[in-house]
């Protein structure tokens, strides 16, 4: 050991940072497959691109494309059957692959960094933040635990979190998610790496705290001059991060280069595709509705001959683009961009969208549902190991009041703990009210639980899971599944009568019939939340409650089953209650929107009124937080202080005043002391803010579409 | 948890009460070729004909003794201890007063039995668990570093091997192997006896091993899951990719997490390690609290069954409590919440 380490640091000193100018990272033609006892499974291939010193990449993809796969291969830990079957890559000019396990455990942590997902996953729950930390530059730089204390130290406050001695004294399960996750960025940071690898850093986060995050990291990237790979699959994100961008299809960088270059000179099909199943602003459901990639994303070991696209592709052309592998194009012009394209040279890229044919508005009809002041309190013991002793309220929905129309679209928007899902509950009846009114009909259901209601109110307000994967029974096939769902409404006379309503429903789905007889497991995500859509409908539902019910899919997914809950709903004139964290889809759907926060409803109003000013501050930050991928649209930068309060102890006063820009436009420190009430600003507008009408009239737009 | 031990003393204290039983024990202890009546007047003259509460409460001691004045003028009480005169007896002698009764089979106090044979037995379970566990806790640390590895496999099936083989087959290959001339190797003694008042290698190996190799494969099993399951966790990944060495990792980061869920396991082993204990016991003659077991179950002895019983029950609670506690020690998501 003592031998082998003068030599280490003498090759560490070698590439120390400044000292190389090359590209930091070089990915040349890299495949890397994985080996199962069925078959070999190429989860990457010929896959390349470049990181600058100082740069950040954006890697973007849907699900199962490789994205992670690269980046592990950056990191050489591919698991026991993972490995790269071809190409190279080159840190620094020194290639990975040929280094000894030594040299990587010297590289690793010290030279590249990476962050995941999961900030609680990676996060050793049995150890102290600050021992986490600080065994960084105790490996690398054999810093004593006092140096190496005052590093970790140092790097939390950079991280922005508050008390930091605090924080390093303490487990990872005392933090909040948006806290571990920047407790994991410092210990990434911690040695000051030159290359950061980023896996979807932020995705288990709330758009608050991941604009904060994301922000976070675009300055210490700054400071350090870091070069960052940034994986994502969403595109705003990459735009708001990143300087150039590859995206990724099925295993392939499919387009690469400047960000501007890609977003708006784009030179693949699919590129284009996923920009138009996005909901931008400026779609509109009904003048201008999103385009659905059709077709499902090919699985590793079914991918078509020729171009990976294809299938899916529009301008497809049968001969050309199915005879052999399509390798990268550089495109003529522009610096550094490539595409995975036969035709991108004959496709006329400006040509409109062909517009999905409009569809007419529904006017909302009369009023089915009306809730009045419903509140929803829950008692938690306030030790969990000892039961018993003091009890504490959880105040999961305060006064609620609104009411909904026939086939009108009311989006619920708010983030983790705000909630939405308690509101839902009640409404199903899983749950009964602890005051106040639910109206159906004029009929009042609050306090009657699912078991007690009748079949009519049961069929009548039903349900979409945000998560397709644990809502279907596992061992029934679809077709038993919706026919069960029949059964329990009382529809059809007799088994064949229920069979064919089940059929009409796939058809209904956009299921082909034969999916009748397949089990769950046999379809992917978007397909069973078409079952679980069915299901929901098999009733003829009047209300129809969605919890996030496309958040779990895949972009290009995404567009094709919200357009579906969209056509249902325009034939049905249902009710359809639409639960979100995310506002680019709300304002895309929606008729009118509910903004929640810690259990209040901060704001309700038509969509138009509610994404412009005057906003309620929560709003306005939500807005701001939210990625655009539109290179044209001007954001007014807002970043909010701190986390969500947690729903036991929530501050006094306003719900919001803990993070509240505006809160010294109030005289006389009212927010800290009272409850705002609720307060008409016409139009059936309504926001729970103290703001005197002077400063919310003074409020410009967040979004501002850039003049061309 | 005491409502728990009660409840369970209660159903032992009904089972050993049952009608049979007593017929037996006045039998034996009276007269075999008694007559029915005389049994019932044996009985009842001794309190064992009341209601099952009663006698309960009298055992406890928070009820008051039985006392009998027959027609003789002799008296015949609960609370014995001939040296004190009549009045100053006690009324109420009950598990409380710290009374356990008499036991018929040692012809001494019960308490003296207990305390006597639970010190011989505590001394196997000491060297039973000084091997079995840290064994245990390596060997399904080993296995469960890398899953899949050659030293997995064969530290795998040499613990299912070990559960899978009951105490009273190993014990008696045991014995057959290495203290009979079978086979010729007589390393060590095949009765423990000895060892109550002298403890050697030779004499108390083999029971040892006997119960903590059972044991071990069970706790070994469970650590080699949690381990397997700690080492493909992500944030072992993090720590890889921080660049911690291998042994550092295992060491640092998997170990506390790993021991978490077979802590529990090791403490829940204890009724089951009682259970071999009376195997073992009886197979070494190694006169302990499971040899006590044994002779009182099969000479009708009630209250030192009684006693025994009680006695394990308070053990297996007892552990289950210092489970808990460990569990939360080891743990520490809940230990702040
Ligand atoms: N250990 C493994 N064994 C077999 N196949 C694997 C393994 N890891 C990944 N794969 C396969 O490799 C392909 C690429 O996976 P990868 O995790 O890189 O996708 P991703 O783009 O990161 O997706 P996501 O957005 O869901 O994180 C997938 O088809 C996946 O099923
Ligand atoms: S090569 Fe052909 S199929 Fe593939 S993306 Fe280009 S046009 Fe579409
Ligand atoms: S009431 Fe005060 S703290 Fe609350 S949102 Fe309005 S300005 Fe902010
Ligand atoms: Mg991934």
């Amino acid at each position: 050991m003592t031998m082998t380490d003068p030599q280490t640091q003498t090759q560490t000193a070698g590439t120390a940072k400044g000292a190389y100018d090359g590209p930091i990272l070089e990915i040349d033609k890299l495949s890397i497959s994985f080996f199962t006892r069925l078959r070999e499974i190429p989860a990457v291939m010929d896959f390349s691109v470049a990181v600058q010193p100082g740069e950040a990449v954006g890697l973007v993809g849907e699900s199962g494309c490789g994205k992670s796969t690269v980046a592990l291969g950056v990191m050489q830990d591919l698991g026991v059957n993972g490995r790269v079957v071809g190409g190279s890559i080159k840190f620094k000019g020194r290639d990975l692959g040929q280094m000894s396990m030594e040299e990587l455990r010297d590289i690793r942590g010290s030279e590249i960094a990476m962050i995941y997902q999961e900030p609680m996953a990676s996060l050793n729950p049995a150890m102290k933040i600050g021992k986490q930390l600080m065994e960084v530059p105790m490996i690398h730089q054999g810093l004593d635990e006092k140096a190496a204390y005052d590093r970790a130290l140092q790097v939390v406050t950079d991280v922005k979190l508050p008390d930091p001695k605090r924080i390093l004294n303490s487990y990872p399960h005392q933090l909040s998610g948006g806290q571990q996750q920047r407790i994991v960025i410092a210990m990434a940071l911690m040695s000051e790496p030159s290359l950061l690898i980023l896996d979807e850093p932020t995705t288990a986060l709330d758009v608050t705290v991941e604009a904060a995050v994301v922000e976070l990291v675009k300055d210490l990237g700054k400071k350090y001059g870091t070069s960052m790979l940034f994986i994502s699959h969403n595109l705003g994100l990459v735009l708001e991060t990143c300087d150039r961008i590859c995206v990724m299809y099925s295993g392939e960088a499919v387009e690469r280069g400047s960000i501007e270059d890609v977003f708006d000179e784009m030179q693949h099909p699919y590129t284009q595709a996923l920009f138009r199943s996005i909901p931008l602003p400026g779609a509109d459901k009904n003048a201008r509705p999103l385009v659905a990639i059709p077709g499902n994303f090919p699985l590793p070991h079914e991918r078509p001959p020729g171009c990976n696209f294809g299938p899916r592709c529009d301008y497809f052309e049968a001969g050309r683009c199915d005879q052999s592998n399509i390798p990268m194009f550089d495109v003529p012009g522009n610096e550094r961009h490539a595409t995975r394209c036969l035709r991108f040279q004959e496709i006329d890229w400006n040509a409109p969208i062909t517009v999905g044919e409009a569809t007419q508005k529904n006017e909302p009809g009369k009023v089915v549902l009306k809730m009045e002041n419903l509140k929803k309190y829950y008692e938690v013991a306030a030790n969990a190991l000892f039961g018993g002793g003091e009890k504490k309220v959880v105040k999961a929905n305060e006064t609620l009041s609104f009411e909904a129309r026939e086939s009108e679209t009311l989006a619920i928007v708010g983030e983790s703990g705000c909630g939405k899902s308690t509101f839902a509950k009640v409404l199903m009846g899983l749950e009964t009210a602890t005051d106040g009114k639910i109206l159906l009909d004029n009929q009042s259901i609050e306090d009657v639980p699912i078991e007690k209601r009748d079949t009519k109110t049961i069929a009548d307000v039903q349900m979409v899971f945000q998560n397709p994967f644990d809502t279907l029974n596992p061992s029934m096939t679809v077709g038993r599944q919706i026919i069960r769902a029949l059964e329990i409404f009382k529809i059809g006379k007799n088994e064949a009568e229920r069979k064919k309503r089940m059929l009409e429903l796939l058809d209904v789905v956009k299921l082909p019939r034969a999916f009748a007889d397949r089990m769950p497991r046999q379809l992917s995500g978007g397909q069973k939340q078409r079952v679980g859509i069915a299901r929901a409908f098999a009733g003829g539902a009047r209300i129809v409650v969605a919890d996030e019910p496309v958040s779990a899919l895949d972009v290009s997914v995404q567009a094709a089953v919200t357009d579906l809950l969209m056509e249902i709903q325009r034939n049905e004139k249902t009710t359809l209650l639409f639960i979100s964290h995310d506002l680019s889809i709300v304002r895309y759907l929606s008729d009118r929107v509910m903004v929640m926060y810690l259990g209040h409803v901060v704001e309700l109003g038509d969509t138009d009124q509610v994404f412009s000013p005057p906003y309620h501050p929560y709003t306005e930050a939500l807005l701001s937080a939210v990625p655009i991928a539109d290179t044209s649209i001007q954001k007014e930068h807002i970043v909010l202080e701190g986390d969500i309060p947690s729903a036991m102890n929530p501050p006094p006063g306003c719900p919001f005043q803990t993070r509240c820009r505006w809160k010294d436009k109030v005289a006389g420190g009212l927010c800290e002391k009272e409850v705002p009430p609720v307060r008409q600003l016409g139009g059936g507008h309504q926001i729970k803010c103290h703001l005197p009408d002077a400063e919310l009239n003074a409020m410009t737009p967040v979004i501002k579409v850039a003049a061309e | 948890m005491l409502f728990t031990a009660l409840c369970l003393t209660f159903i032992v204290f009904f089972l050993t009460n049952l009608e049979p039983n007593l017929e037996k024990l006045a039998k034996t202890e009276g007269n075999f070729r008694m007559s029915d009546e005389a049994v019932q007047s044996w009985l009842s003259d001794r309190g064992y004909t009341d209601n099952t509460f009663v006698k309960f409460g009298r055992w406890m001691g928070v009820a008051p003794g039985w006392e009998t004045v027959k027609e003789d003028g002799t008296v015949l009480r609960q609370c014995r201890d001939a040296k004190l005169p009549e009045e100053d007896r006690a009324t109420y002698c009950g598990v409380l007063q710290g009374d356990w009764g008499y036991s018929l089979r040692f012809k001494t106090d019960v308490s003296n039995v207990i305390s006597e044979r639970l010190g011989a037995t505590g001394k196997l379970m000491f060297f039973v668990m000084i091997f079995m566990v840290p064994m245990a806790l390596i060997v399904g640390v080993l296995a469960g570093m890398r899953e899949g590895s050659g030293l997995d496999r064969s530290l795998s099936t040499f613990s299912i091997a070990t559960t899978a083989t009951p105490e009273y087959v190993s014990g008696v290959i045991f014995i057959a192997v290495f203290s009979s001339s079978a086979v010729g190797l007589k390393w060590f003694k095949g009765s423990a006896t000895s060892a109550l008042e002298d403890i050697t290698f030779e004499n108390f190996t083999l029971p040892v091993l006997t119960i903590a190799l059972y044991g071990m494969g069970y706790v070994a099993r469970m650590t080699r899951a949690s381990m397997t399951e700690v080492m493909t966790a992500q944030f072992i990944r993090t720590a890889r990719l921080k660049g911690v060495s291998f042994r550092n990792i295992v060491l640092k980061h998997a170990l506390r997490n790993a021991l978490i869920a077979p802590f529990t396991v090791i403490m829940l082993q204890f009724p089951w390690l009682l259970n071999g204990v009376v195997i073992v016991e009886t197979l070494f003659n190694y006169k302990g609290f499971g040899w006590a077991l044994v002779e009182a179950a099969s000479n009708n002895d009630i209250e030192l069954l009684l006693a025994v019983s009680v006695v394990s029950v308070a053990v297996v609670l007892i552990t289950q409590l210092i489970s808990d506690i460990g569990y939360v020690y080891l743990n520490p998501r809940i230990r702040v919440s």
